[in-house]
């Protein structure tokens, strides 16, 4: 953070047009690169958000899927603040059902 | 062919940002150096680089009628009037559109390469065939891009169809840098424009009146040992592609008034 961001924080103006560009630039190039429409983002933010929903008590309004870049890797990210946990009134399922959830970046270099 | 021969495409996606005026630039710096360079205009639909270089009038035949064996390449080739290790061939002219198929531009610079050291090959705008056929051809890419939001997002595209092809190196050029924008914080800074595209930096060239006044003239601004900002950057650049290990100019140290070190200190990283 750079002393011009405290100021215009303090005095609570906008924020500088650069900064504006790059988080527009980088939200479009996570959209471009994977080739996925924001429907579809929000499709698959509701239905991870159900999955979790049944293990855990989640806060439905917080949670956040978003795309997020980093050196041309394009990763999704979940923030998901957990209210509580249901664990104890569900029941372990047979194992080959349970597969592991991975959260691996995916590589879109085509 | 000569395996060592450079094949470099200069490419960017976006239209209007500096690939033609970079393209001369570069091809005259090299050629100054003493290497001897061609220059390969394959956008022929709306072709500039013989404007830039001031040799409009000098074209007689393209690369299409040395393919059809209408001439030679030497007839084709058109030598710049004061830079002699320096040689431009149109792909073709607007009359002919569509003639142009990838094997056709890897036959033109093979041939080239016999004669050349360098090849810059000035690619058309769009990522359609104009810019497949010229990217079928090329060893490696220099990206020009603005610090724009629109020109980054296109150069992203392009490079992600460099990479497909597996074309590397693949470098950037920042072109039309305005430090006191960017000290500002009123244009994507250099690093925030390294950061998106996750390519190494070749050179940035700042914004200079003078280009507009060269390409005026048909002289591109490397020509005459000019001093202005933007012809010690494109000197710079072709001395880099060279080997050279010349440092990259830093825009928030081109200005020193009382206002730009204001500026400065506002920029100070405090957490």
């Amino acid at each position: 953070m750079t002393l011009r961001d405290i100021i215009n924080k303090l005095l609570r103006r906008q924020q500088s047009s650069a900064n504006t560009a790059r988080q527009r630039l980088q939200l479009v190039l996570a959209h471009d690169r994977t080739d996925l429409s924001t429907d579809l983002l929000d499709q698959m933010r509701k239905e991870i958000l159900e999955v979790v929903a049944k293990y855990v008590e989640i806060d439905m309004e917080e949670g956040a899927v978003s795309l997020e870049t980093e050196d041309r890797m394009t990763a999704l990210v979940a923030n998901l603040p957990i209210k509580r946990t249901l664990s104890g009134e569900i029941k372990l399922k047979a194992t080959e059902e349970g597969q592991p959830i991975s959260h691996a970046p995916s590589n879109n270099q085509d | 062919m000569a395996t060592d021969t450079r094949v470099i495409l200069i490419c960017s996606g976006k239209g209007g940002v500096g690939k033609t005026t970079l393209t001369a630039n570069l091809g005259i710096s090299l050629a100054r150096q003493g290497a001897s360079t061609a220059v390969l205009d394959a956008d022929f639909g709306l072709r500039n680089l013989d404007l830039l270089l001031g040799l409009e009038n000098r074209i007689v035949y393209t690369a299409q009628e040395v393919l059809e064996e209408n001439c030679r390449l030497d007839q084709a080739l058109v030598k710049h009037k004061q830079e002699s290790n320096l040689a431009l061939l149109p792909a073709g002219n607007p009359r002919m559109l569509d003639w142009l198929k990838p094997e056709d531009m890897k036959k033109i610079v093979e041939m080239l390469s016999d004669q050349f050291n360098y090849v810059l090959i000035d690619c058309p705008a769009g990522v359609e065939d104009g810019f497949k056929n010229a990217m079928a051809a090329c060893k490696e890419a220099i990206i020009v891009t603005n610090p724009e939001v629109s020109a980054v997002r296109d150069a992203d595209r392009v490079i992600g169809l460099l990479n497909t092809q597996g074309v590397k190196p693949v470098q950037l050029v920042l072109n039309r840098v305005r430090p006191k924008m960017m000290a500002n914080q009123e244009m994507l800074s250099v690093n925030d424009v390294t950061d998106i595209l996750a390519l190494p930096l070749l050179g940035l060239v700042l914004e200079d009146e003078q280009v507009i006044v060269s390409t005026n003239r048909g002289e591109p601004l490397t020509l005459n040992s000019s001093n202005s900002p933007a012809a010690r950057c494109y000197s710079n650049i072709a001395k880099r592609l060279a080997g050279e290990n010349i440092p990259l100019i830093d825009p928030s140290k081109e200005e020193t008034s009382f206002g730009d070190k204001f500026r400065r200190l506002m920029q100070t990283k405090i957490f």
